[in-house]
């Protein structure tokens, strides 16, 4: 057949037998995710001026995550605004304050591989790490796929990346999609497909797939996708999805491939993205040293369960350095109440860290953890766009939990290996 | 618009990377629209939001509107009174967004040779910049076909709204 996995997905959501890179074909959406800053309040007025309701109720998801405490007017209208429109419309589907969209999605069992779904979010491409195909859309066409349950795409090529070995101790999956982001830059992978292969992608728990998958919007990738295997299938069975089948969904052995790149796993250091772009990443040494005012661990890219593990092992009988502020944000609720069982947030608050609310707070500047005027900060997060973080004036650097972790404790963006040993 | 050329406006010119918080910085974005298009592009230029008028085109390099999905950053381009826009590349998000709200972005690989304050006059469906200015005319990639009609309607939801109609009138 020689198909990669998103050809595959795409013929399938078009009702085609097989589609070909740069076609243009219509896909039906098997389902829409939007939040509350790309929902209800955007949503409304374009579905009244097209006259028409949401095509199906049952396959829209909303995810209330970039307002969630905050309580100035303009924030609790949004707010109610999304709350009268699940109501109004019969959505059923609805996440108030449980998490980040793009963590929230796959936990509450919403995804199976082989999903044609888009999303009002750029980071929508983290589904990919479940074998679906979801792209990120603005709002005005979310409503035409509200209106009509369907979108036109152009279907992307795909690019390949085998990362083989296995990354060493103190490396993780941000710090290959930093140094991939390096690599091929900003928008290196405009309007294709990344699909990660390779036996450090296999040899990587979920969570950390997702990372590669969330930050391919950094690399301007349509999205991203990893093929599912026994250990996506094991962690889809315990948010409650049996998709016993859901491996049939691979790219065949002879797919065709616009590019294939290799990243050895072994040879990767830890990344570190400067300001104020994420393909600014060097080896953690270029940075080393550099004093920071805070240290940030949040956002749908980086507090996941496995992003909070890595910091506790970092900061376990440590305390952060005097002079920096280490805030917590984990991704989702559930992720929150596991770490807490695992008493990973005890180690975490036992070294100075501050425990923030989950939502996509300081990622997008809100919430307490705005970055002022002249600061410097370190953040799991994954863009470190000029202003987006804080004032104009800040400076953000990214790094993985690990990195952001060890520079929350020496003060100064470190090497985290120094601190494992 | 019907494809018709539009009428002569200033360029407005950035360099490469223009990303979608310089064009709607997320502090704002719980504010009104009004509110919030005064905010484009103040990290880098200030004056922006106010000396810009109706008919000015926005002409960039590479990647512009990379980052979110957040249609207030071609949004607040066309409330502040953007009637094109012109780069090398986008990114992907920001592209369909523009395209969407009805305002013409076009692939053009030489916007190096555009000055601020030059008098452009874009045809969008044919591709084509006059530089009045400098007296060159600049070549860009037509506007995809399947776009055409949507962008001569003013964007996806009255095209929506037209195409929706003609098939309840069958």
């Amino acid at each position: 057949m020689s198909r990669t996995l998103s050809e595959k997905i795409i013929a399938r959501a078009a009702g085609r037998e097989s589609v070909r890179p740069g076609e243009i074909v219509t896909c039906k959406v098997d389902l829409a995710m939007m939040h509350d800053l790309s929902g209800p309040q955007r949503q409304g007025p374009r579905l009244d001026a097209i006259g028409v309701d949401v095509w199906d109720p049952e396959r829209v998801v909303i995810i209330k995550d970039h307002f969630v405490t905050e309580s100035d007017a303009d924030s609790l209208r949004i707010q109610e605004i999304t709350r009268e429109c699940v109501h109004e419309k019969g959505i059923r589907r609805f996440h108030d304050n449980d998490g980040i969209c793009h963590v929230v999605l796959p936990e509450a069992g919403y995804l199976r591989p082989g999903m044609f779904l888009v999303g009002g979010d750029s980071h929508s491409p983290t589904a990919g790490a479940f074998g679906c195909f979801m792209i990120g859309i603005g709002a005005t066409d979310l409503a035409g796929v509200l209106a009509t349950g369907e979108i036109w795409v152009r279907v992307p090529q795909t690019i390949k990346v085998d990362v083989t070995q296995a990354l060493r101790p103190g490396v993780a999956a941000k710090d290959v999609i930093l140094s991939l982001c390096h690599r091929i830059g900003i928008n290196g992978a405009n309007y294709q497909v990344v699909e990660f292969t390779g036996s450090a992608v296999r040899a990587m728990a979920v969570d950390e797939r997702m990372v590669l998958t969330n930050m391919s919007a950094e690399l301007g990738a349509k999205t991203a996708m990893i093929a599912p295997d026994d250990k996506c299938l094991a962690w889809l069975r315990g948010a409650g999805v049996d998709a016993a089948d859901g491996n049939t969904w691979q790219s065949d052995a002879d797919a065709v491939y616009a590019e294939s790149l290799e990243i050895d796993a072994f040879e990767l250091s830890p990344q570190v993205a400067g300001p104020h772009s994420p393909e600014n990443a060097l080896p953690v040494d270029a940075h080393a040293g550099t004093p920071v005012d805070q240290a940030y661990l949040g956002a749908c890219t980086g507090a996941k369960l496995d992003d909070l593990r890595m910091a506790a092992e970092i900061v376990k009988g440590l305390k952060v350095a005097k002079g920096t502020r280490f805030y917590v944000a984990p991704s989702s609720y559930k992720i929150r109440n596991q770490a807490s069982a695992e008493g990973i947030l005890e180690v975490l608050e036992s070294a100075g860290a501050t425990l923030l609310p989950t939502g996509c707070g300081a990622c997008i500047g809100l919430g307490p953890a705005r970055l002022g005027a002249a600061e410097v900060g370190i953040s799991s997060t994954s863009r470190n766009f000029r202003g987006r973080m804080g004032h104009p004036d800040s400076r953000t650097y990214l790094g993985s939990a690990y990195t952001v972790a060890a520079s929350a404790v020496i003060g100064a963006i470190s090497d985290p290996r120094e601190l494992l040993a | 618009m019907s494809g018709a050329r539009h009428a002569p406006g200033r360029a407005w010119v950035y360099g490469d990377g223009i990303d979608t918080d310089l064009m709607a910085p997320s502090a704002y974005l719980n504010k009104p629209q009004d509110e919030v298009s005064q905010h484009c592009m103040e990290a880098v230029d200030p004056q922006f939001a106010r000396a810009v008028g109706p008919g000015d085109v926005f002409v960039a390099g590479e990647n512009l509107g990379i980052g979110s999905s957040r249609e207030q950053a071609p949004y607040n381009l066309l409330t502040l009174g953007i009637r094109c826009v012109l780069a090398k590349s986008y990114g992907r998000i920001f592209y369909r967004n523009a395209l969407n709200i009805g305002l013409p972005a076009l692939v053009c690989g030489s916007t190096d040779k555009i000055n601020k304050g030059d008098a452009l006059e874009v045809d969008p469906v044919e591709g084509r910049v006059k530089n009045l200015t400098t007296g060159e005319t600049l070549e860009c990639d037509p506007l995809p076909s399947h776009l055409v009609a949507m962008i001569e309607d003013g964007g996806l939801i009255p095209h929506l709204k037209k195409k929706l109609a003609k098939q309840r009138g069958v």
